[in-house]
């Protein structure tokens, strides 16, 4: 019997084509890659200086000239948005980054040292009790609020989301038999850790850091709306739309516009974590 | 099962006393002297040390630690600087709005959620099931406040069907409360239902293609009850830990949805507190919702025993 080999065997697809076979990622991809394009290129792209006050021109329409409209202080509401998009973007990544490097260090230490499983254990499962709001909120009232206090608040929130994941496969690995060959041939335990698990959990630690990011960014957007974020006069969506808020009914624009920037930016990061989990892993997949 | 409780007994008490222990030294991070802080740049010497006294944050960190532990076995969460209260007392006046508002948004949620949720599962891969996951998927996108401030201005502003905020005053009718309530629970209910309809979906897709479902198909059962009577009540378990656990985190919504609508709850409460460095209050509410959400974790795990048999080792 001739025996026909598959594409799959004649040659592996490329990551490209992979992506493009899967349609909500390659949405998402797009959506968010226009948003960080147009959050960069602020300068370039943006009509106006995201601060210039007209006051002639307060709480214009959306119009051929004011594309978005104007606020209270007659800025123009679409130069504010994509200059938010920058602060939305660095808080989202930056509180991600931070949160990824607590986690994977107590997840990947609870996991392998049995001592201190029990305690991290226990700190994490702690630290899940606490509504992400609420405690984001009540670290930046500790800290002070600033931009670096909302970024750490953010991390810490997050990091046991990852922690979690990160101890659950790492208590896994620790007992499949090329770690007890490692520990055999002498590996240090810090490149066990390092080489033989953590390169490992990469996947489940990206599809995860997608969704944190996202998470983050609509924090991000609470804190500064509730005004315990960064300073209301720095443009992010959250602090644009609580200027609006006084405007509801009279000038919807101004709450409009910079929403569906947070949708599209939260959405674009959720399509490309689900699509994450399909590409990277296909046991991770689940149907939700 | 008697080992099994007092195991689940003994570690809930122990992420609690860690919860109690983490809110502790939240509030002792904060950057120079908390007293300070609270009384503003006006305060002189002798105010912020009087304060540091009654506050007790004059003696040794361990100390204050035990003292803190003290009182809190007491059912004492200390005294709020601005409202001159009881935290507890200021926490259980404003638990009404919070309360209802809560228990609405979880009703909403689920009467959104359930039911498309089964629906999407059981026409898995139709359009009616890629239009629920694309729909549940932006309302976990759609941030609350953004939703709310667009309810205003559709439903109170331009169709003044509902009040635009607040809860009716002190002496308002249960009715009148409901009406200020309507437009943030359905608010809630739709953000929260996004994670909801997603489990209900997948915990659906589970059970759908297990035997006992072909077997009372097999037995000539109408459909409704087959995906009622045996697939449902099956993928109902980690359905309702969704949902418990969803009441738990809504309170974090509820801060949010609180301050859109200007309800008078507990998440405006701890707002105001954040914004006046009011840490007493900061430090009660936060234990009181994170014990709330390890409490209703344990109920869940109990009624685990009750339901599921096979829980019961």
């Amino acid at each position: 019997m001739a025996v026909t080999s598959s594409p799959a065997i004649a040659g592996r697809p490329g990551l490209v084509s992979l992506v493009f076979q899967r349609k909500s990622l390659l949405i998402g991809l797009v959506v968010l890659g226009a948003i960080t394009v147009f959050a960069v290129l602020a300068p370039l792209i943006a009509p106006y200086a995201p601060n210039r006050l007209s006051v002639v021109n307060r709480l214009q329409p959306p119009s051929g000239r004011w594309w978005f409209g104007t606020d209270e202080f007659g800025r123009d509401i679409f130069s504010r948005t994509i200059y938010a998009g920058q602060l939305s973007l660095l808080v989202g990544a930056a509180a991600t980054l931070l949160a990824a490097a607590i986690g994977i260090t107590l997840g990947l230490v609870a996991g392998f040292f049995r001592k201190a499983d029990g305690i991290v254990a226990r700190i994490i499962d702690a630290m899940m009790a606490f509504p992400d709001i609420l405690l984001a909120i009540s670290l930046v009232a500790a800290l002070g609020p600033s931009l670096a206090t909302v970024i750490v608040a953010l991390g810490i929130v997050y990091a046991p989301r990852l922690a979690r994941i990160v101890r659950a496969s790492t208590l896994i690995i620790r007992e499949l038999p090329y770690i007890e060959a490692a520990r055999a041939l002498g590996v240090p335990t810090w490149r066990i850790m390092l080489r033989h698990v953590l390169r490992n959990l990469v996947s489940p630690i990206l599809v995860q850091a997608t969704f944190i990011f996202a998470y983050a960014m609509l924090a991000e957007a609470s804190l500064s709306f509730l005004g315990v974020g960064v300073s209301p006069e720095v443009p992010t969506w959250g602090t644009m739309i609580a200027a609006g808020r006084q405007y509801v009914g009279s000038a919807d624009w101004m709450t409009l516009f910079p929403g569906i920037a947070i949708v599209l930016a939260v959405l674009s990061l959720q399509l490309v974590g689900d699509g994450l989990r399909d590409l990277l892993d296909p046991r991770l997949r689940k149907d939700l | 099962m008697t080992r099994y409780v007092i195991r689940r007994f003994l570690g809930m008490i122990a992420v609690m006393f860690t919860v109690v222990t983490i809110v502790f030294v939240i509030v002792r991070v904060a950057p120079g002297d908390p007293a300070a802080v609270m009384l503003g740049p006006d305060a002189t010497a002798a105010d912020i040390a009087t304060l540091r006294e009654k506050l007790g944050l004059d003696r040794p960190l361990i100390l204050q630690y035990l003292y803190f532990l003290g009182q809190l076995l007491r059912g004492d969460l200390g005294q709020s600087i601005f409202l001159n209260m009881p935290v507890l007392s200021a926490l259980a006046e404003r638990a009404e709005p919070t309360f209802f508002l809560t228990l609405f948004s979880i009703l909403i949620a689920s009467a959104i959620a359930l039911p498309v949720g089964i629906l999407a599962a059981y026409k898995r891969g139709s359009l009616f099931d890629q239009v629920a996951t694309t729909l549940a998927m932006l309302a976990a996108s759609i941030p609350s406040f953004w939703l709310g401030l667009i309810f205003i201005q559709v439903f109170a502003v331009r169709f003044s069907w509902f009040p635009v905020s607040g809860y009716g005053g002190p002496d308002a009718s249960f009715i009148v409360r409901l009406s200020h309530l309507i437009l943030p629970a359905t608010t809630l209910g739709i953000v929260s239902s996004a994670l909801i309809t997603r489990f209900t979906r997948a915990s659906m897709l589970d059970v759908l293609n297990d035997d006992y479902v072909r077997t009372a198909r097999s037995k000539g059962m109408g459909e409704f009850q087959v995906v009622m009577k045996h697939a449902f009540k099956n993928a109902l378990i980690p359905v309702l830990t969704v949902i418990g656990l969803t009441a738990a985190l809504l309170v974090s919504g509820a801060v949010v949805t609180e301050t859109v609508f200007s309800l008078p709850g507990v998440g405006n409460l701890v707002v105001s507190a954040v914004l006046r460095r009011d840490y007493p209050v900061i430090q009660g509410a936060l234990l009181v919702i994170a014990a709330l959400y390890v409490l209703i974790n344990f109920v869940i795990d109990m009624l685990y025993l009750v339901v599921d048999p096979r829980v019961r080792y």
